[in-house]
């Protein structure tokens, strides 16, 4: 609801006016239920700069939070939220420092002497004081969004590293559970180090890996596959006891593909396979 | 039309793919191929396709049928070069080329030919050799 002209002065005039005691008070209600986390002097800045982007806002004539006039406030109240989220901060908590506003602005105006007239404005006021906070709230999860989006990014960048361990041979050991974003990104990443490196074996380690259904054995096979489509091989190793126990259980089939018991085993294969190769090649030539 | 190059290396026939194929185009090199293998007796067919940025599964299908035909001319063919994009798409498309060999670059491609080459020439037979030295 859109704040009247008139109001909308009233409310400006006032804090222009009382402008040091609402912030002493208004920096005292907010502090409170953070419970020392963030100082008090602290959380008075971050009020006395919310307050004098309101009073700006105000003074330019802003009815609703949607208007031109109130972008910086907008963009100091996104900045708070984003603020309060990346310390560890709940919704309710960032929205409480705005709405503390409002007891400020009751205990100075001293609404019960007022009469009628003082009653209607402290109501209107408060409205439009809901509104900052909720757009603090959507501020808010726009930003944990984010903060989430990118952790999830830094975790899949972090989680699959392509090692080469021998001449000619890759490793990729997997770690933690595998879904298909993943199982892309390690698909991706696997076959191109094979490129760079002109590998022609490749390891999938997935000693790792704490449970394999059929969803990532599908993701293996499919990796595998295309290896074998650009001309590597590959083999999977780390198979522990349990995990071989739910693959034959779970009736999964890895065909011709070489499964190793660990990483080493599948090492000397590799290498093996990849002497054999040579010789055979050395004496056709 | 555009025609793919068959270039000719030893005992080996060297197609580089070098632009994105059409069909027609991949039809052609099919029936040039052949023609290739048979004039020159090749034994060996590396088809290069590091440039080709789509296969499609006309052009999966042609490959496959190129290795068939290269295989009754008693020629074989090795994919090479295959991009991981290309790879993963012909995977999830299910298309696994069967029938066709696959190696990481046109070294290795020639490799795999040398190590699985027959003898080429009637001098290395040695069971040829045999009836003369033990003739009286």
């Amino acid at each position: 609801m859109a704040l009247k002209a008139e109001q909308s002065e009233r409310l400006g005039k006032l804090l222009a006016e009382r402008a040091e005691k609402i912030a002493k008070r208004w920096a005292e209600i907010a502090a409170a239920p953070l419970k020392g986390r963030l100082t008090v002097a602290e959380s008075g800045r971050q009020t006395a700069e919310l307050q004098a982007q309101l009073q700006k806002a105000l003074a330019d004539g802003a009815a609703d939070l949607r208007s031109a006039q109130t972008t910086e406030l907008r963009a100091v109240l996104t900045e708070l939220s984003r603020g309060r989220a990346r310390q560890g901060f709940t919704a309710s908590e960032t929205a409480t420092s705005i709405f503390a506003l409002k007891a400020a602005l009751y205990d100075v105006v001293d609404v019960e002497k007022g009469g009628e007239s003082a009653l209607r404005d402290y109501v209107a006021w408060s409205l439009f004081i809901d509104e900052l906070g909720l757009f603090t709230f959507e501020a808010f999860a726009r930003a944990r969004e984010h903060i989430i989006t990118e952790q999830t990014e830094q975790l899949l960048e972090l989680s699959t590293p392509v090692v080469k361990l021998w001449d000619g041979v890759v490793a990729v050991p997997l770690v933690g559970t595998l879904d298909s974003a993943r199982a892309q990104v390690v698909m991706e990443r696997l076959l191109q180090a094979l490129v760079d490196t002109g590998s022609p074996y490749a390891i999938i380690d997935i000693t790792g890996v704490p449970a394999v259904d059929t969803q990532v054995a599908q993701h293996v096979l499919k990796t595998v596959m295309a290896a074998r489509l650009m001309g590597a091989e590959c083999i999977i190793s780390g198979i522990r006891p349990q995990i071989a126990q739910t693959i034959v259980t779970l009736g999964i089939e890895f065909g011709d593909i070489a499964t190793k018991a660990t990483l080493a085993d599948a090492l000397r294969h590799a290498i093996r396979r990849g002497a054999a190769a040579a010789r055979a090649a050395n004496r056709e030539a | 039309m555009e025609r793919v190059p068959i270039l000719k290396i030893g005992s080996v026939l060297l197609v580089s793919i070098q632009v994105d194929m059409q069909d027609q185009m991949a039809l052609q090199l099919q029936e040039d191929l052949g023609q290739r293998i048979v004039d020159t007796g090749a034994k060996g067919v590396i088809i290069d396709i590091t440039g080709l940025d789509i296969v499609d599964s006309f052009v999966g299908r042609t490959l496959s049928t190129i290795a068939s035909i290269s295989r009754v001319l008693d020629a074989e063919t090795i994919v090479v070069g295959m991009r991981p994009a290309v790879a993963i798409t012909l995977v999830e498309l299910g298309l696994s080329l069967d029938g066709i060999r696959t190696s990481l670059n046109v070294e290795r491609g020639l490799e795999l030919l040398a190590r699985n080459a027959e003898p080429e020439t009637v001098d290395d037979l040695d069971f040829l050799d045999e009836p003369e030295t033990t003739s009286p």
